[in-house]
């Protein structure tokens, strides 16, 4: 099979989208002729002009209000907002319009509005350009979160959010443009609500998301040498949420960690761990471990944002905790 | 520009229809049949009546909390209307939006809104729908004075500019912000004269005459369906009651709210140019208050016959096509 960068996935997906309904369409900051600051649009302006790839003025706001009322008259939007950590400047529209709308006009508003965006610590983006704020849009009824990982998961999630009649938070990761993985040729979605077995194991379950699931396979091999034997639950989709793949999986492993890249302070772990005990307590020999960054703004030097965020070594440390 | 007798009655119709409902939407909540807050728009009923009578049921419009009235003018349900109100299954948003969130896309009317200025943005999109899609249908964006301080007004605004975008936003300039005069909240004695800092022409009319607004929208709407760009229409108008149910507006000097009810009421001053140039008598504008009367009477008793909302089915509209949560 092929290999791409998640990048050219994401492109591809709006592409073979906006190629097979002419309702999709792209706008957002520097998406046009530029291709997206971090190129997840490249050469989308030059096939289907800037009437489908709008380059807008610096408003969030509007870009999300646009977007919605593009959608309640018919089209299919997808908005990028550059960061997530600048969805607060879009945060009414995001979580009081597009996600409500549907459920206060009784079911007649219809919002199939993608609101593309990325996350996480880069390379010294400090701390407004660093942000894991999935659990923002997570705690919104109405909303669909999805954060994929590899290539592959991030075209075929990227292809179903665009066809979702729901709003869609799309938060990709910095740190994953330039990743490379194999992505057919052929055309596939990928089902939102579904998490995906990146590595099967018996002796502890580490459920996980977006770029965290590459250093908890890389913790998982390192666990191997100690014959700990992880299985790595990628959740691809917070909203909504696998629960039957994650309580399958802590049954076969009694064991639990949950390792993402925002703070543990009303991080999304918390949601799970509070899931799992209600649906899967039985199944528990140990406490559930979350392995999570520091409850403090992402800082710009290398050595201080290093210590903030999870890793490798430390989901290894987290691990072997419970044994 | 000439206006047909036909055409003036049905603007006194829909300006009493818009009145009679909220006057018995006041009355059903001080009887307790609904509750929440109601935003009366009451003495401005000629800014919706105008701006919207001529829009096609293609057009599309974007409203705000105080919004029976130009829901009324596109020609809502007001049955439906009155039954979200009272929280029932028959209700707009099968009681799960009330007032502030009525809306029928069916008529093009992009609901209601609880947020200030939230409405604009949407309007915006909708503009861009249908430019977008090669299509001559244009948005009107109802909006209150408060708005023109938000942040989504001003990226809208530009937005609409500098696209060219069919929106004439209409500015319901009423005075106040809920207690907060308009003169501590904007520098400008014309809340028109904002369109020149987006490069877009500014009109300001005498929102209690009926006729004005709707000669001036009607400008504005022509301009935006030929694909010249948007239009901003301030129209000054004053609500009788307070910001909403609980707020008895006593922030307002009594000379003021009693000059705007008794020499500036929009359906009075109305009737009586109808009946000076002598294309209505007063037996024809009884017989329209009449049957505007009796219509919100059926229209409240189907509200208050119809089945509560039914929390079964709650769940199932969180997503659409959602089976549960």
């Amino acid at each position: 099979m092929r290999k791409i960068m998640y990048r050219e996935a994401i492109s591809e997906a709006l592409r073979e989208e906006m190629a097979r309904d002419e309702n999709v369409f792209v706008l957002g900051e520097d998406v046009g002729r530029f291709g997206g600051v971090f190129q997840s649009t490249a050469r989308l302006w030059e096939t289907f002009g800037p009437s489908r790839v709008m380059d807008t003025p610096i408003s969030e706001q509007a870009i999300v209000g646009a977007a919605l009322g593009a959608a309640l008259a018919g089209l299919r939007p997808v908005a990028e907002i550059m960061f997530v950590d600048f969805t607060g400047l879009a945060m009414d529209q995001i979580a009081n319009q597009c996600a409500k709308f549907h459920f206060m006009t009784g079911g007649q508003a219809v919002v199939p509005v993608v609101i593309k965006t990325q996350g996480g610590v880069g390379i010294g983006d400090a701390a407004q350009h660093s942000q894991s704020l999935e659990a923002w849009h997570t705690h919104v009824p109405g909303l669909k979160v999805v954060m994929p990982s590899t290539p592959y998961d991030a075209k075929g999630l990227l292809k179903a959010s665009i066809r979702e009649d729901n709003p869609v938070v799309f938060i990709e990761h910095k740190l994953l443009y330039q990743t490379v993985g194999p992505v057919p040729d052929e055309e596939y979605t990928i089902p939102l609500g579904k998490a995906d077995i990146k590595r099967e194991g018996r002796d502890v379950t580490i459920i996980t998301w977006s770029k965290m699931v590459l250093d908890c396979l890389e913790a998982s091999a390192r666990l191997e040498k100690d014959s700990i034997d992880a299985e790595v639950v990628d959740l691809r989709t917070l909203a909504p949420l696998d629960l039957e793949t994650i309580v399958r999986s802590v049954e076969k492993t009694g064991k639990v960690v949950i390792v993402h890249e925002a703070c543990k302070t009303g991080g999304f772990g918390a949601e799970i761990a509070a899931r799992i005990v209600e649906n899967a307590f039985d199944y528990l020999d140990a406490p559930i471990k979350r392995v999570a960054a520091v409850d403090t703004p992402i800082p710009y030097a290398a050595p201080l944002y290093r210590a903030v965020i999870p890793d490798p070594e430390k989901i290894v440390r987290g691990v072997k905790e419970l044994f | 520009m000439q206006t047909s007798k036909e055409t003036k009655l049905d603007l006194y119709r829909v300006m009493l229809r818009i009145r009679a409902f909220e006057e018995q939407g006041f009355e059903s909540f001080r009887k307790g049949l609904t509750h929440g807050v109601l935003h009366l728009y009451v003495g401005e009923e000629a800014v919706a009546a105008g701006a919207i009578h001529d829009l096609r049921k293609d057009d599309y419009i974007t409203s705000t909390h105080r919004g029976h009235g130009h829901l009324i003018a596109k020609g809502a349900d007001l049955g439906r209307m009155a039954a979200e109100l009272h929280g029932k299954e028959t209700g707009y948003c099968r009681g799960r939006g009330g007032s502030m969130h009525i809306a029928d896309l069916s008529l093009g009317i992009l609901g209601a809104n609880g947020i200030v200025g939230a409405g604009v943005p949407i309007a915006v999109g909708a503009g861009l729908a249908s430019k977008y899609k090669g299509l001559d249908r244009v948005v009107l964006c109802f909006f209150g004075d408060g708005t023109i301080a938000t942040g989504a007004f001003h990226e809208a605004l530009n937005m609409a500019s500098i696209w060219k975008l069919p929106v004439v936003f209409v500015c319901e300039n009423n005075l106040y912000g809920i207690s907060v005069s308009i003169k501590k909240a904007c520098a400008l004695d014309t809340l028109a004269g904002r369109s020149a800092a987006y490069g877009i022409p500014g009109v300001c009319v005498d929102g209690n005459d009926v006729l004005a607004v709707r000669e001036a929208a009607n400008q504005a709407v022509d301009r935006a369906r030929k694909g010249d760009g948007p239009t901003f229409l301030e129209c000054r108008t004053y609500r009788w009651y307070g910001h909403f149910t609980a707020d008895d507006g006593k922030y307002r000097p009594d000379e003021e709210v009693r000059y705007w009810k008794e020499q500036r009421d929009p359906i009075k001053n109305f009737a009586a140019h109808l009946r000076d140039t002598k294309e209505a008598a007063q037996e024809d504008l009884d017989r329209i208050h009449q049957e505007v009367n009796q219509e919100i009477e059926s229209a409240f008793r189907f509200a208050q016959d119809s089945p509560p909302a039914d929390v079964s089915e709650m769940l199932k509209g969180v997503y659409h096509r959602a089976a549960g949560l």
